[in-house]
């Protein structure tokens, strides 16, 4: 099949950008990516520079890839990373504008890659249980009912990417933020250090500055692992829970 | 231990570099624990002093960096991902074993010792694989504790199901993400220690060169992937967790971005490679249905607890299929031939890996493969789901069900066990699973082979070590399924937080390292200079395509079986390749830049080296075991011929760009008896 594609380029966070359109001809088994490969090649082939795109394990795991695709983060699949759409979900002759996530916390490295670090801290914060190695009991000691170790499991598999932010009219963070709260408030392992864990991420995504929840639920339409939007409410109750109940507000 | 003289040695050769594996005296279960309570100590005020590197921040990593931090060291950790996250210990799809026993079948250290032991093939040291077995217990505490989020029974107590070349259920999951959520375990523990100031972190910065001062890895070099920048890195120590590099293939089950790099960069300075030739061939992949293919996906060995693996009896019906003519569902229960329930009725489909590739390799080469490639094996769960959902029928008061319900319910079992995977296969392959049998064949999964460690997991390089994948220590010739996880966290958890006080007790009175040291200059410069000759080349040809066809001479001649004029021919092809690659590589763009083709352009190099270097090693080994297939060396039946006399020793690799040399570690079994490997 021949396509068109409309690719963003863009040098370095300070470079304006501007959409390049590549011709490229791609076959139906093809990934998402490896079409973005062929076309890399044949850029290269003509001593030209590649078009730099983030991209790892390829199986929808790792959260590394990210692009918008015809307006859509991840493009037009639901539940599904860039890299795991196959070109057989394209027609030939068909035009394809590809973006990258676009949020001011989310600065643009280069082209279609950004930086995610606001991420890591949002973490550092506080989205942990505060043990140290070799600390632990016999883990048959804490029993967690299944279904309870399910919904904590349905939270915990965020991969981290960033489509919520992407496909948020505000470019908020409560899906991804909200995801860790709930994994680790939902098990009584992390429920000690709850109140503290909420307010001290709160304020870390507010700082990084991703904007706030007005319940667009884009995040969730877009989210490659169907993370439920019933996080965010699991949240903010906790959030004004805790800081009702502390003494000190964060 | 002691070392043989190399059979092969000339006379103009270094002398044989003395392998010490430092193993303690006394009895296999209790030298673990002697050692550790009589191992030097660095106190507390002394480990404030002290600064560890640690490179890699997969599972191995994040959990050595954190509990190094936890202990008071201070860690500089690095990565070339974004965020530590990334890694590609998050893949892991099927779980982690560990001998704990829950299920009361039998599981215990000794066992989980042994068939580790006989899964390797007798290619592993003793010791080493005792220990992995003893810390597996607490392994799944910590990640308990930890909050990961492990599969329940409805008693609110774990569950656990089976893998490959055992009969317990020891392996521990959650669902198809076990890798995800244990690394993102020591990711939060990790991320803890970087917000107590314990451990800085270096994301998007690539180790290119270790730093070694008076005999002592004291530091490296990195490049900076945003801006080019070449630094200095200085520690009284360097720990890798670099993982494997299952990449030399081109296609594998590997991310894209995996490497050897660093570890190859670390033999360039005098540590040596063990084994490299054992690496593993994954049973349960989708198969490879083009050239533009850029990978290759597993599908998780759980899947073999419930799957059967079959090929049509004819080969009339297996072209019918291949042409499209025909489909699964066409071929008759006795026209198919379960050919691993037919030749290991003890094990059936729960084989060792090394074994079922071997032998779906030899029903697609007698022409029975079911893709248009050929290439290709049917993985069914149609009886799976008739006996779950028969089950469930009765649970739920129906005693005669009609087809249909069993069907369905059977159906959402098997989605409750193995949903995530059923979506991954159809996402790739257009198929419903469900109803229709997964299309698979083996592919690159994991390297057993690695940095060479003593009983430390420091390598004979003082003062580095090397962790999980990146080492060679405890998976012999052939790893079994759910015990990378388990090796990885055992690495950095629980073993080299002991045993770096071993090295580092005879630091105490070290001053910082200063980066201003000739040897870094003397580093950075190589690094720098080796980096421009390669934009400098402006040859014709892309990086990929290079990787491409090294991938293509390994799978061929050194993959999942090997004879020696095959592998005699593919040293030469390399050789050449690596000349062409040296003077024909394209790399656009700048130095001074983000630019994904240079990272690849350095890690191709280093993959040109090792890759002459796994092919010697084949060539070697002049016998068969576990992953290592050689064509000359096999019993009547096909299955591998071991030959302990003259092979039971691991093999270390010292690079030379002329003749690489092979050091021997002799391997002494004082508490199994080497048997040749029986899953019939």
């Amino acid at each position: 099949m021949k396509l068109t594609l409309k690719v963003w380029r863009q040098k370095n966070a300070q470079d304006k950008g501007h959409f390049d359109t590549f011709k490229v001809e791609a076959h139906e088994h093809m990934s998402f990516l490896e079409m973005m490969d062929v076309l890399n090649e044949s850029l290269i082939a003509e001593g030209k520079e590649p078009v730099a795109f983030e991209h790892d394990c390829r199986e929808g795991i790792c959260g590394t890839c990210n692009m918008v695709i015809n307006g859509r983060p991840h493009g037009p699949m639901q539940g599904t990373t860039t890299c795991q759409i196959h070109m057989r979900h394209y027609n030939d002759g068909d035009t394809i504008v590809i973006e990258p996530w676009r949020a001011k916390a989310f600065p643009v490295i280069k082209d279609l890659v950004v930086d995610r670090t606001a991420f890591d801290r949002i973490i550092q914060s506080g989205g942990y249980i505060s043990i140290n190695t070799g600390q632990a009991q016999d883990a048959n000691a804490i029993p967690i009912e299944k279904d309870t170790a399910a919904r904590a499991m349905d939270a915990a598999e965020c991969i981290g990417c960033g489509a919520c932010v992407a496909a948020c009219p505000n470019a908020s963070a409560m899906l991804f933020t909200s995801a860790k709260v709930s994994h680790l408030a939902l098990m009584p392992q992390g429920r000690v250090e709850h109140s503290r864990r909420v307010q001290a991420m709160i304020k870390q995504m507010d700082e990084e500055g991703f904007g706030m929840c007005s319940n667009v639920g884009a995040c969730e339409a877009e989210c490659p692992k169907e993370i439920s939007i019933d996080n965010i409410a699991r949240m903010n109750r906790s959030y004004v829970a805790s800081v009702l109940a502390s003494e000190k507000a964060v | 231990m002691t070392v043989q003289p190399d059979r092969n040695v000339s006379k103009d050769l270094k002398p044989q570099i003395n392998l010490d594996d430092k193993v303690p005296e006394g009895a296999l279960d209790e030298k673990w624990t002697k050692y550790r309570s009589t191992m030097n100590l660095v106190a507390p005020n002394n480990k404030r002093r002290i600064e560890i590197i640690v490179v890699g921040t997969g599972l191995a990593g994040a959990s050595a960096a954190a509990t190094l931090g936890e202990l008071g060291y201070n860690v500089k950790a690095f990565t070339f991902h974004d965020s530590p996250r990334r890694a590609h210990s998050i893949a892991a799809q099927g779980g982690i074993n560990a001998a704990k026993n829950y299920q009361n079948d039998g599981d215990s250290v000794y066992r989980l010792f042994y068939d580790t032991i006989k899964g390797g093939d007798y290619r592993s040291r003793e010791a080493n694989v005792h220990r992995l077995a003893e810390v597996s217990r607490n392994i799944i505490d910590q990640a308990v504790a930890q909050g990961v989020p492990f599969a329940r029974e409805y008693g609110g107590l774990l569950a656990n199901r089976s893998f490959g070349g055992v009969q317990v259920s020891r392996t521990f999951y959650a669902r198809g993400q076990t890798g995800q959520q244990l690394l993102l375990g020591a990711y939060q523990s990790l991320s803890r220690q970087i917000s107590l100031g314990n451990v800085t972190m270096y994301n998007r910065h690539e180790m290119l060169d270790l730093v070694v001062i008076k005999g002592k890895a004291r530091g490296i070099i990195t490049r900076n992937l945003l801006n080019g920048k070449i630094e200095r890195h200085a520690a009284h120590c360097v720990v890798l967790a670099t993982g494997g590099y299952g990449n030399v293939f081109y296609l594998s089950t590997n991310a894209m971005n995996s490497n050897v790099t660093a570890a190859w960069r670390a033999v360039r300075r005098g540590a040596l490679m063990a084994n490299p030739s054992f690496t593993q061939i994954h049973p349960t992949c989708i198969p490879q249905s083009g050239e533009y293919q850029s990978k290759l996906t597993l599908m998780s060995e759980s899947l073999r607890n419930d799957g059967r693996v079959w090929v049509p009896k004819t080969k009339e019906d297996a072209i019918a299929i291949r042409e499209g003519r025909k489909t699964a569902l066409d071929i008759a229960e006795e026209d198919r031939d379960y050919y691993l329930e037919r030749r290991y009725p003890a094990f059936g489909n729960l084989v060792p890996r090394d074994v079922a590739s071997r032998a779906a390799k030899v029903e697609c080469d007698k022409g029975h493969g079911i893709v248009p490639t050929g290439l290709g094996v049917f993985l069914d769960f149609a009886s799976a789901i008739q006996r779950y959902g028969k089950s469930e029928a009765h649970s739920q008061g129906h005693h005669d069900p009609d087809p249909a319900l069993v069907t369905r319910l059977g159906e959402g079992v098997i989605k409750e066990k193995y949903g995530n995977l059923f979506q991954m296969y159809e996402k790739i392959s257009g198929e419903n699973p469900y109803k229709m049998p997964m299309k698979i064949y083996p592919a690159v999964h994991y390297t057993m082979g690695g940095l060479w460690v003593d009983y430390n997991l420091e390598t004979n390089v003082p003062g580095l070590f090397a962790l999980g994948e990146a080492n060679f220590s405890d998976h012999g010739a052939n790893r079994l399924g759910a015990s990378a996880l388990m090796q990885g966290l055992a690495d950095g958890y629980f073993v080299i937080p002991y045993t770096i006080g071993q090295f580092l007790s005879g630091e105490i009175r070290t001053p910082w390292i200063s980066p201003d040291e000739p040897e870094f200059a003397e580093a950075e410069n190589a690094t720098r200079e080796r980096l421009e000759k390669l934009m400098s080349i402006k040859g014709s040809q892309s990086v990929e395509s290079f990787h491409r066809r090294l991938g293509k001479i390994i799978w061929e001649y050194c993959g999942m079986s090997r004879n020696a004029e095959g592998l005699q021919k593919a040293r030469e092809m390399v050789r050449e390749l690596r000349e062409e690659f040296w003077r024909d590589v394209f790399i656009p763009g700048d130095l001074n830049d983000y630019n994904p083709e240079v990272e690849k352009a350095g890690r191709v190099a280093d993959f040109l080296e090792l890759g002459e270097t796994m092919i010697l090693d084949a060539l070697d080994r002049d016998e068969s075991c576990g992953g290592h297939f050689r064509e000359e060396y096999q019993t009547e039946e096909g299955e591998a011929l071991r030959r302990d006399k003259e092979f039971a020793y691991v093999a270390a690799w010292e690079w030379d760009s002329e003749e690489p040399q092979v050091h021997k570690e002799q391997l002494t079994f004082e508490n199994v008896e080497l048997k040749t490997r029986s899953y019939k």
